[in-house]
C-alpha cells in the first residue's frame, strides 16, 4: 500500500484542453447547454460517452453505490445485531441462519460485515476528501504562486513524503491514541483519517501542482489575464476547473487504497478498535483463529476487496476515458 | 551532472532534518510518562528515573535532546535501548534479514512481472491480456496481510509445502513466499508499467525501421524494443526497492521475520522511543538516496535526459 505507485497511474492533461468551468467531476454527464447534441463536445463530454459503454465502469459503479447504500441503512440489510453474541454458538460456521456463521463471540458475522461498511468507507471518504482539499489547496497555490514560496511548500511535502506510509501512521496513532486511551468511536475515526491525511497529501499536492504548472501559461489564462480578471478569479474559474481532472482520478483510486490503508492499520492494532465495527477490525480479530476457521477472514477480506477494487476499477475507467491516447 | 548531484544533496539535508525532527517530536514529547510500564507493575525507582533522565537528556528542551542525537548519530552512536541494549547491534543483526527478503521480493517482481508485462504488451486483447489485467488489478485491490495470511495457510498449514513461519537467519528458499505477498502489489504495477510502455513503443518509427530493415522479429523486440521500453520499469523498480528496505511491518509481522520492520513495530509498542528514531533515521536516509539514485539511473539509460 504504498501511495507513489498510485501517482503514476494517473497523467497530466495537456494544457489546451479547456472544458467547460463548471462540469467538474467526470462522471457529471451535466454539460453546459451549448455543447449538447451536435455540437463538438468537450473533454469531459468524450469522456462520459467512452465511459457509458464500459461494462466495466457499470460494474464498479454498481458495487460502489451497494457500498454506500449498506454503509448508509445497514438495516436494509439485515436485522440482525452486531454486537450482540452469544458464547454458545462460538465459532460456529456459516449455516442457513447466519450466511456467513457467527465468530469467536457468537455474534453474527453477516450482520458485522454488513455494519463494517460504515466505518471503513467513512473513514475512506473522508481520508479522500481531507487529502484532496489540501493537497489540492497547497498545490494550486504552489504552482500558481511558483518562486520560493513553490520551493518552500514543496520540501514541507518532501518531509512528509519521505515518512514511510505505515511506519509513519502507526507513529502518529501511537502517540495520540494510546492502547487503553478509551476514545469515544468518532474521535478514533477522526484520529485515524487525521493520520491518513497527513501522510498523504504530498502525493495530490504534487498532482495538482504539475497540472497547473502545465496549465497556467496556457492561452486562455493570458487572455484572462489581459481582459483584467483578478488572480483569485483565474485561479477558481479558469485555473481550478481545467486541472482538476487528473486529481479526480487519482482521488477515486484513493478511496480504494484508504479502505485498504484502514483495514491495515487495524490489523496491526492501531487503528480502529472494537466496539468499532469495521472489515479491519473483523480482520483483526480473526487472525488467531485462521487455522480453524478460515471463514473469519474470508467473509470481511471479500467485502474488503470487493470494495477496493470497485474504486480501483473506476479510477482506472476514468482515467482511459479522459486520456484520448487510450481510446 | 555533478552540479546536479551536489544541488539534489543539498535539498536532502533539509528534508532529513525535518522528517527526523518530526518523527523525534511525536516519539518523545509524547503526552504521558515515559518510564510507566519500564519497570513491570511497580513505578520505577527514583534513581533508575533519574540515570535515565540524564542519558537521554530528558530534562533538556527538544532541540537539545534532538541536536545531541543527532551529533551522536553523526559519529556512528545510535544510543541505546532503555534495557541498555546497543541500537547499533539491534540494527546489525535484524536490517541483513530485511535486506534479504527485499531482494526476494524485488526478483520476483522483476521475473514475473516483466514477464507478464511484456507477453501482454506484445499481443494486447488477448486472452492472456485480459487475464493479466484482471489478476494484476485483484493483486492491486488485495491488502497484503491477506495475501500473507492466505498463502501462509494454504502453503504452510493445508499443504505443508512451506514452514508456516521461518528461521533467524532465514534462508533463500524460505524467504520465497514471504517475498511474494511482500512484492505482489508492485509486481501487478510493474506489469502494467511494461505492458503500456512496450505497447505505447511497438507502433514507434525505430520499431517499424528495425521491421522494415528485415531484422528477425527476436532481434526487433529483444534489442530495440525491450530496451527503451524498460527505462522507466527499471526507474520504478529502483524507488521500490529504496521502499521495501523500509521493511515490512506486515509481510515480516506475518511470518515472524526478525527483520527491521518487526523491530521497530516492536519499539513503537513498548515505547523504547531511542530505537524507533534510529530506526527511522535510517530508513529516511535509504529512501532519500536511493530516489536520488533512481533519478540519477534515468538520465544514465535515457542519454535525452539532461539534468544541470
Amino acid at each position: 500500500m504504498s501511495d507513489p505507485n498510485m501517482s503514476s497511474m494517473v497523467t497530466t492533461p495537456r494544457a489546451e484542453q479547456p472544458t467547460a468551468p463548471g462540469a467538474t467531476a467526470p462522471t457529471n454527464a451535466g454539460l453546459p447547454e451549448n455543447q449538447r447534441a451536435d455540437k463538438p463536445r468537450g473533454l469531459l463530454g468524450d469522456a462520459w460517452r467512452d465511459l457509458r459503454r464500459k461494462p466495466l465502469f457499470w460494474i464498479s459503479a454498481f458495487f460502489i453505490v451497494l457500498f454506500l447504500v449498506m454503509a448508509a441503512f445497514p438495516s436494509l440489510f439485515t436485522s440482525a445485531d452486531p454486537s450482540y453474541g452469544t458464547l454458545s454458538r462460538s465459532r460456529v460456521g456459516p449455516s442457513a441462519d447466519a450466511w456467513f456463521g457467527y465468530d469467536v463471540q457468537g455474534r453474527d458475522v453477516y450482520a458485522r460485515v454488513i455494519h463494517g461498511a460504515r466505518a471503513s468507507i467513512m473513514v475512506a471518504v473522508l481520508s479522500t476528501l481531507g487529502t484532496v482539499l489540501i493537497g489540492g489547496l497547497v498545490g494550486v497555490v504552489a504552482g500558481f504562486r511558483g518562486g520560493w514560496f513553490d520551493a518552500i511548500l514543496s520540501r514541507v511535502a518532501d518531509i512528509f513524503f519521505g515518512l514511510p506510509f505505515v511506519l509513519g501512521a502507526i507513529v502518529i496513532l501511537f502517540t495520540f491514541n494510546p492502547p487503553g486511551a478509551n476514545r469515544g468511536e468518532f474521535e478514533i475515526i477522526m484520529l485515524v483519517v487525521l493520520s491518513l491525511v497527513l501522510l498523504s497529501w504530498p502525493v495530490s499536492m504534487r498532482i495538482m501542482r504539475s497540472s497547473v504548472l502545465a496549465t497556467k501559461e496556457a492561452d486562455y489564462i493570458v487572455a484572462a489575464r489581459a481582459l483584467g480578471a483578478s488572480n483569485l478569479r483565474i485561479v477558481f474559474k479558469h485555473l481550478i476547473p481545467n486541472c482538476l481532472a487528473p486529481l479526480l482520478v487519482y482521488s477515486t483510486i484513493l478511496v480504494g487504497s484508504f479502505i485498504g490503508a484502514e483495514a491495515t492499520l487495524s490489523f496491526l492494532g492501531v487503528g480502529l478498535q472494537s466496539p468499532v465495527v469495521s472489515w479491519g477490525v473483523m480482520i483483526n480479530e480473526s487472525q488467531n483463529y485462521i487455522r480453524v476457521s478460515l471463514y473469519l477472514l474470508l467473509f470481511p477480506a471479500a467485502f474488503l476487496v470487493t470494495a477496493v477494487l470497485s474504486f480501483v476499477m473506476l479510477g482506472e475507467a476514468v482515467r482511459e476515458a479522459l486520456d484520448p491516447k487510450m481510446r | 551532472m555533478g552540479r546536479y548531484i551536489v544541488r539534489r544533496l543539498l535539498q536532502l539535508v533539509p528534508v532529513f532534518i525535518g522528517t527526523t525532527f518530526l518523527i523525534y517530536w511525536l516519539v518523545w514529547s509524547v503526552p504521558g510518562d515515559p518510564f510507566a510500564g519500564k519497570c513491570g507493575d511497580r513505578p520505577c525507582p527514583a534513581n533508575y528515573i533519574q540515570v535515565m533522565t540524564e542519558k537521554f537528556n530528558l530534562d533538556k528542551p527538544l532541540y537539545v535532546q534532538y541536536f545531541t542525537y543527532m551529533k551522536n548519530l553523526l559519529q556512528g552512536d545510535f544510543g541505546s535501548t532503555f534495557g541498555g541494549r546497543s541500537i547499533n547491534d539491534l540494527i546489525a543483526a535484524a536490517y541483513p534479514n530485511t535486506i534479504k527478503l527485499a531482494f526476494v521480493a524485488l526478483a520476483v517482481e522483476a521475473l514475473i512481472g516483466l514477464t507478464a508485462g511484456v507477453l501482454t504488451g506484445l499481443r494486447r486483447n488477448g486472452f492472456l491480456d485480459n487475464l493479466v489485467l484482471v489478476s494484476t488489478l485483484f493483486l492491486i485491490a488485495l491488502p497484503t496481510f491477506v495475501t500473507g495470511f492466505v498463502l501462509q495457510y494454504l502453503f504452510g498449514v493445508q499443504w505443508g509445502v512451506i514452514k508456516p513461519t521461518v528461521s533467524n537467519p532465514p534462508s533463500f528458499t524460505e524467504l520465497l513466499i514471504p517475498g511474494f505477498v511482500l512484492g505482489s502489489v508492485s509486481m501487478a504495477y510493474v506489469a502494467r508499467l511494461a505492458r503500456t510502455s512496450i505497447a505505447e513503443n511497438r507502433s514507434a518509427d525505430y520499431v517499424r525501421t528495425a521491421i522494415a530493415k528485415g531484422l528477425p522479429m527476436r532481434r526487433v523486440v529483444g534489442v530495440h524494443l525491450l530496451r527503451n521500453s524498460l527505462i522507466p520499469v527499471v526507474t520504478y523498480l529502483g524507488t521500490d526497492l529504496g521502499a521495501l528496505m523500509g521493511g515490512a511491518i506486515v509481510t515480516e509481522g506475518i511470518f515472524g521475520i526478525n527483520g527491521i520492520g518487526r523491530e521497530v513495530y516492536r519499539a513503537i509498542v513498548t515505547k523504547e522511543g531511542a530505537t524507533v528514531v534510529s530506526i527511522v533515521v535510517i530508513l529516511v536516509l535509504v529512501y532519500l538516496v536511493m530516489n536520488l539514485l533512481v533519478d540519477m539511473l534515468y538520465a544514465l539509460l535515457d542519454p535525452r535526459i539532461r539534468y544541470e
